[in-house]
Order: structure tokens, then C-alpha cells, then sequence
């Protein structure tokens, strides 16, 4: 097992972890802790209507009542929730207009991280590559929204829930929460009560969006939670495409990021969300610090032939809590879920979906490919189930594993529940050792060590890879490539 | 051309080569015989450098440079290939873009310009129909769900890509038909020249029918314990290994 062992080790001592940096900039804070006192704060500095802020007073009560869940195979030091900040903002940041207007400190991070907030820049790349709207959003703010302008005018809304909240009030009262009800688990209902910004879109009836929609969330103030909201409305026929990245800097305590994405979709619909996360995985040998990533995502098909398709690829966080989920609804409606989660070092994953079936001929389909190395634990865990109206309900699900060295684990969690006698659902697993025979096998033919592994385990996540927009599956891949090897960089 | 002289590898804890010497000049094709765990794969693999084979004692060269403290693709790069016994499947990497990909290593590792994709695919085009290779399994994953017989036609048409100068067979005819041996013996045939040099491992004679080698050797007890020239291949097929076995 040489080569492995020096795959293993090689991957041990590499700097790998590229956005680790700080931006030094001064914030705006909410006092440390959390209490009712808290919540008001954050409202009263988002100038929310009276409605919002009882919204997230009445989150808060139930939260008090509630136990964080302990069920996930993950383990962590209890979470002393009075020892951090609840909103973090750049400061100066009231009523910006124009990107001129923002912290050249903080256009400097997104520049530093490939992230274009300038139209032009965006524009001047080159002819007939697709073009993308950017939502930045810095510790607890939105810090720009790009393109508003040309998607307004075929309809589209997407701008940040802050803004969403004061200027769309019809519609998030409507969808806010419908999803993922207030009290729906412990991570969920604290961030009704405290969360900060995220992003809102709206297609209304008929319409393609004509770019893809992004999101990019930066965290960088020091011992503060993230928690953003999310709210993606897909009306009749409409259809878009959306993607979050996610980064954070390096720091020895652990941060919490609890993030609601919740997702509708009409008549005829579809949603595509797709998740690049790579928060800072804590460090590698000790397992200090990195984002605790305890994120509730569903989406509800409400209308008939609707589909929501999830594609993730997790590579950071020191601790992953996330299954996104499709309540498939309608009629005809269906759920996809691609997943590739990656563990390394210290890392603890446990994530997968749930495909609630409660229409009949709804459909859904499921691949997973877990990826442990180091002496990281991963986890998949999914509830496929059909309830007695979901006549004609059919799934597949494929879970595959692969580990990396002798020190980590992988374990597949299933649920399957049919409730009629009319559905047909398929579960294949596997679990496979990344092969010192084939590593041989490829390093005979000419590909270097890392070559090697690269390649396999591109060949691994490939299924999943290709469900990526275009763009975004050339940074997966290179990610993917950074997190269990380094050879790229 | 390659040249190994008094070689002992161990493999955990037990000896497989016990002294072996041979010599393979440029031009050549040497043929080794010998019954089951006499060495024959091991000495493909320490020739190739695969970990968990131990060199203990003794010297590997290829023109004259010592192969012995290099890695695996660094070997590869100077033009090694082993033709594996059971090839191995690569899941998710096409056979085209793993052959490509190998390719472009050796290439930039002795600094050379990389293939471009268009004069790639020709070259693939003209060897997979030398080989009787449907194109269309080369978009497919590295044979997976291949055929033993497709397997090593693969590992032949790998071979006619990279231009190897040492080339080793490692039981190149075991799951072949009649057919797919000549496939397999003329795809071989047609790349000895006398830049290159071949050593041929095998059990039985029936290969060596098609690819007719200069010398043969027995390998016993992990030496070379007999050589000669392609008689002795004849020999062996009727009277077995048992004198040879006994010898070691």
C-alpha cells in the first residue's frame, strides 16, 4: 500500500485550503449572544416591517423550547450559542447604489475569489460563453447584486431577502416559510429568528430566466454565525438556474453557518440549484476550527410536472449537516438530488436527501458519491418514501463510496418507506477502496502519482460532475482535484 | 537494450528472484517460459517498478540507464510498457481520455510537445482499425464491462498509441480465441523494429507461433535457468517443465 500511504500523507502536509485569507475591514456587530433584544437589533438594522420582526420573535420563543438534534453521526463539542455574533456587516454599507459605492476592500476579496461583481467584467469574457448575475453576500449582508436590471425586465426578481422583504412584502409572506415551516428542526427555527441575508428570486409565469442566478457567501468576521435565507419561486413554466459558492478564512474556533433555502416550484416548472461549497475545513491534522455547516434545503413541487434538481459538491466545513430535499407534490413532479461529498483530515459529513413522494406518478432519482480520505468520517443518509396517494411513485437511488487510506470511514444510512403497493424504487450501493492496482495500473502507463488518483477519482464523481453548469463543473473538478491531493496549484 | 543482471526482488517476506540475469539487445524478441510461481510476474512488475516489489540485490538497466530508482511513469516515459496479465477497469475515464492523458505524461515528461486532440483521434482512428476496435468502445469507461479478449485487444491498442521502445507481454494470449490471437500477434507484430526490443512472457508455445521469438528462455525457481533459440520453446511444449523445475 506505498503509493496510497503517500497519496495519504502527501495529503496531510499540503497548505491546500485557498481562501483561508482575512479581509481587514471594520463591521458593524451586534453584541455578543442571543436573546430577544438580539433578534430586534437585527430587524430594526435591516429596517424590516413590523410583521417580519414578530415572524422572527415567535421563531425565537420555539427555539427556546426545542433540544439540538443529536441523531447525525457526527460529533462536535457542545455549541455555546451565547458565544458569538449574530450579525456581522461591513460598515458605511446603508442604501449603496452603484458598485462604486462599495468597499474597494471587499470588491478586493471577490476579485481575489474569481467572483466577477462587475457586469462588464462579465460581459467582456469571451463571445457566447453563458453570463451569470452575481448576489454577494459578506458576513450578514448582501454586499451587490449584478444585472438586476436586465432580468427585471423579463420579470425576473432576484435581489437580497433584505430587500426582497422591503420591496416584494406580497410575495415573501406568501412563500417565506412554506417550505421549511418555523419550527421544522433546531438549525432551521434559530435561523428564522436570526437570519441575515441571502438571496430572493422570482420567475414569474412563462419565463426562462435568461442567465444563470449565483449567490456568493463569504464569511470573514471573526466569531459570528452566518445564516441566510434563501426564497426561489419558480411560477407556472418557468424555469432557472442557480448556483451558491461558499468560502470562509481560516480560524481555530469553529463557526456556525445555518443556512434555510427554500424552494417552489408551479405548474410545469423547474429549479436547478447547484452548491459549490467549500467553507474552511478546520485544520487537518488537529481538526481545529473550520464552519460548522448545518443547513436545512427543501424543495416543495407543489404544482403538477414540476422537477427540482439539487447538485452539490461539498468539499469544506468541518462538520456537514445537510440533506436537500424535494416534497414532490404535484402530479408527474419530480426530485433529483447528485451529490458529491468530500471528507479529508478531520471533516465529518453526514449528508443526502429525502424524496417525499405524495403525488402520484411523481418520480425521483438519487446518486451520491462519498469520497473519504484522511481520517474523515462520511455519511450518507436519505428517506425515500411514498405515501398511500403516491400511486405509480419510482425512485432510484445509487450510493457509492470510495475510500482513500486505511484511517476513514464511510457509511450508507437508507430509508425506504412505500406506503402503497404501487412503486417501484431501486437502491444500488457500493463501497470501493481507491486501488493501489489501478493507481499501478494508470502510473504504468505514464501518469504521475497524482495524475493518477486525480484521474480516478474524476472518473468516480463523473455522473455527478456533468450535472454541473458548464462553468462551475471546470471548478468542481479542479476543487476536487485540491481537496484530496493538491496537484492542481 | 535492457539488460538485468543478477536480480533478487523479494515480495513481503519471501524471495521470488533469486539471481536472474538477462539481456534483451535492440531488434529482439525473447521469449520466457516456466511453470506457475516460477516468477514470470514478478519480474514484469519489478521491471515496471510497482510498490510492494522489492529490489534486493542486483541491476536493471534500459540503454544503459538505471531503471531501478525511478517510479513507475518515469519508467513508463522512457518507454516501458507491460502488457498486464488482467488488465485493470477504470470507471468513469473513457478509454480515450485515459490513453490521451498517459500520453501527454510521457510526452511532457521528456519534453516533448503534447498531441493535439485532432491528430490524437486521427492516430486513434487508424490503430483501432488496425485492431479491429470499434471506435465507439473507446468513448466507453477503460474496460469496464470489456470482455477478457477485448481486454487485452485493449491493452494492445494502448500499446500501438504510446509507442513503447520495451515492450513486455505479460500473458498476452490467456483469454484469447484463435482470432483475437491474431489480432493481438499481428497489433504486436507490427510494431517490432529494430529500435525496439519485446520480452514475451508466456505459458504455452501456441503464442509464440504468432509472435516468433529470437530467444527463449526457462524461468525456474527464479532464474533463468535454460536459454535458447525458438527449438527450445518446441521442446518445452513436449516434454513440460518438469527437468527445469527439478534443475532450480
Amino acid at each position: 500500500m506505498a503509493a496510497v500511504k503517500q497519496t495519504v500523507e502527501h495529503v496531510a502536509s499540503l497548505e491546500k485550503y485557498k481562501h483561508g485569507f482575512v479581509t481587514d475591514i471594520e463591521q458593524d456587530f451586534a453584541p455578543k449572544g442571543l436573546n430577544a433584544d438580539i433578534v430586534r437589533f437585527i430587524s430594526a438594522k435591516k429596517n424590516e416591517p413590523q410583521w417580519m420582526l414578530d415572524w422572527r420573535l415567535d421563531a425565537f420563543e420555539r427555539w427556546l423550547a426545542m433540544d439540538e438534534p443529536d441523531w447525525a453521526k457526527v460529533s462536535f463539542p457542545r455549541i455555546d450559542y451565547q458565544d458569538s455574533h449574530y450579525y456581522a456587516a461591513p460598515k458605511e454599507k446603508v442604501g449603496i447604489n452603484s458598485l462604486d459605492e462599495v468597499d474597494p476592500d471587499i470588491l478586493e476579496t471577490y476579485k481575489k475569489l474569481g467572483i466577477p461583481l462587475r457586469e462588464q467584467e462579465v460581459l467582456a469574457g469571451v463571445i457566447g460563453s453563458p453570463r451569470y448575475a452575481v448576489d454577494a453576500v459578506f458576513d450578514s449582508v448582501s454586499v451587490v447584486t449584478t444585472f438586476k436590471k436586465e432580468l427585471a425586465q423579463v420579470g425576473v426578481i432576484f435581489c437580497s431577502m433584505s430587500e426582497a422583504i422591503r420591496e416584494h412584502p406580497e410575495l415573501v409572506k406568501q412563500y417565506l416559510g412554506s417550505v421549511v415551516p418555523v419550527s421544522d428542526n433546531y438549525f432551521a427555527c434559530l435561523n428564522a429568528a436570526v437570519f441575515s441575508d441571502g438571496s430572493f428570486v422570482y420567475v414569474p409565469p412563462g419565463v426562462r430566466c435568461p442567465m444563470e442566478l449565483s449567490t456568493y457567501f463569504r464569511i470573514n468576521a471573526e466569531n459570528s454565525g452566518q445564516f441566510e435565507r434563501t426564497l426561489i419561486i419558480a411560477d407556472r413554466q418557468a424555469y432557472v438556474s442557480y448556483l451558491e459558492g461558499c468560502t470562509a478564512p481560516m480560524r481555530d474556533e469553529n463557526q456556525l453557518h445555518a443556512a434555510v433555502v427554500e424552494l417552489v416550484t408551479m405548474d410545469d416548472a423547474e429549479i436547478k440549484y447547484s452548491t459549490v461549497q467549500n467553507w474552511y475545513p478546520g485544520d487537518p491534522e488537529t481538526g481545529k476550527g473550520g464552519i460548522y455547516n448545518f443547513v436545512t434545503k427543501r424543495a416543495d413541487c407543489r404544482g403538477d410536472r414540476s422537477k427540482v434538481s439539487w447538485t452539490q459538491v461539498e468539499t469544506g466545513s468541518s462538520i456537514t449537516w445537510k440533506y436537500p430535499s424535494c416534497i414532490l407534490r404535484g402530479e408527474g413532479s419530480s426530485g433529483e438530488f447528485y451529490s458529491i461529498a468530500i471528507t479529508n483530515g478531520r471533516q465529518q459529513a453526514d449528508t443526502g436527501t429525502k424524496m417525499i413522494h405524495l403525488g402520484a406518478n411523481t418520480r425521483s432519482r438519487i446518486i451520491s458519491k462519498g469520497i473519504s480520505a484522511g481520517k474523515s468520517s462520511n455519511t450518507y443518509r436519505g428517506l425515500v418514501s411514498a405515501h398511500p396517494k403516491a400511486k405509480g411513485a419510482r425512485n432510484f437511488t445509487q450510493c457509492d463510496s470510495l475510500l482513500i487510506g486505511k484511517h476513514c470511514a464511510a457509511h450508507t444510512v437508507p430509508y425506504i418507506e412505500a406506503r402503497n403497493g404501487h412503486s417501484k424504487f431501486e437502491h444500488e450501493a457500493t463501497t470501493t477502496r481507491l486501488s493501489e492496482d489501478q493507481l499501478f495500473y494508470a502510473m504504468q502507463r505514464g501518469l504521475s502519482q497524482e495524475e493518477a488518483v486525480q484521474l480516478l477519482v474524476n472518473g468516480f464523481v463523473k455522473e455527478v460532475l456533468q450535472e454541473l453548469p458548464m462553468e462551475f463543473a471546470v471548478e468542481a473538478q479542479k476543487l476536487v482535484a485540491i481537496s484530496l491531493e493538491g496537484s492542481v496549484g | 537494450m535492457l539488460s538485468v543482471s543478477n536480480l533478487h526482488a523479494t515480495v513481503g517476506e519471501t524471495e521470488i528472484l533469486k539471481g536472474l540475469s538477462i539481456d534483451v539487445p535492440a531488434g529482439e524478441v525473447h521469449a520466457i517460459m516456466g511453470p506457475n510461481g516460477a516468477g514470470k510476474s514478478t519480474l514484469s512488475y519489478v521491471l515496471t517498478g510497482r510498490p510492494g516489489y522489492e529490489v534486493t540485490s542486483g541491476t536493471v538497466t534500459l540503454d544503459g540507464e538505471d531503471l531501478l530508482p525511478m517510479a513507475p511513469n518515469e519508467r513508463a516515459a522512457k518507454g516501458l510498457f507491460l502488457s498486464f496479465q488482467y488488465p485493470l477497469e477504470i470507471p468513469g475515464v473513457p478509454a480515450l481520455t485515459f490513453i490521451r492523458t498517459a500520453l501527454n505524461a510521457q510526452l511532457k515528461a521528456r519534453g516533448e510537445p503534447e498531441i493535439a486532440a485532432p491528430a490524437f483521434l486521427r492516430l486513434a482512428r487508424a490503430k483501432a482499425a488496425e485492431l479491429k476496435i470499434d471506435f465507439e468502445m473507446l468513448k466507453r469507461a477503460l474496460n469496464v464491462g470489456f470482455s477478457g479478449g477485448e481486454k487485452k485487444r485493449m491493452e494492445i491498442f494502448q500499446m500501438a498509441m504510446l509507442s513503447p521502445r520495451f515492450l513486455i507481454l505479460d500473458e498476452t494470449d490467456s483469454g484469447l480465441d484463435i482470432d483475437a490471437l491474431r489480432i493481438v500477434s499481428d497489433g504486436v507484430n507490427a510494431l517490432r523494429s529494430p529500435e525496439r526490443a519485446m520480452l514475451v512472457i508466456t505459458h504455452y508455445q501456441r503464442l509464440l507461433d504468432y509472435i516468433k521469438p529470437d530467444r527463449v528462455h526457462v524461468l525456474a525457481g527464479g532464474r533463468i535457468v535454460a536459454s535458447g533459440g525458438p527449438e527450445l520453446a518446441l521442446e518445452l511444449e513436449r516434454d513440460g517443465y518438469d527437468k527445469y523445475a527439478r534443475a532450480a
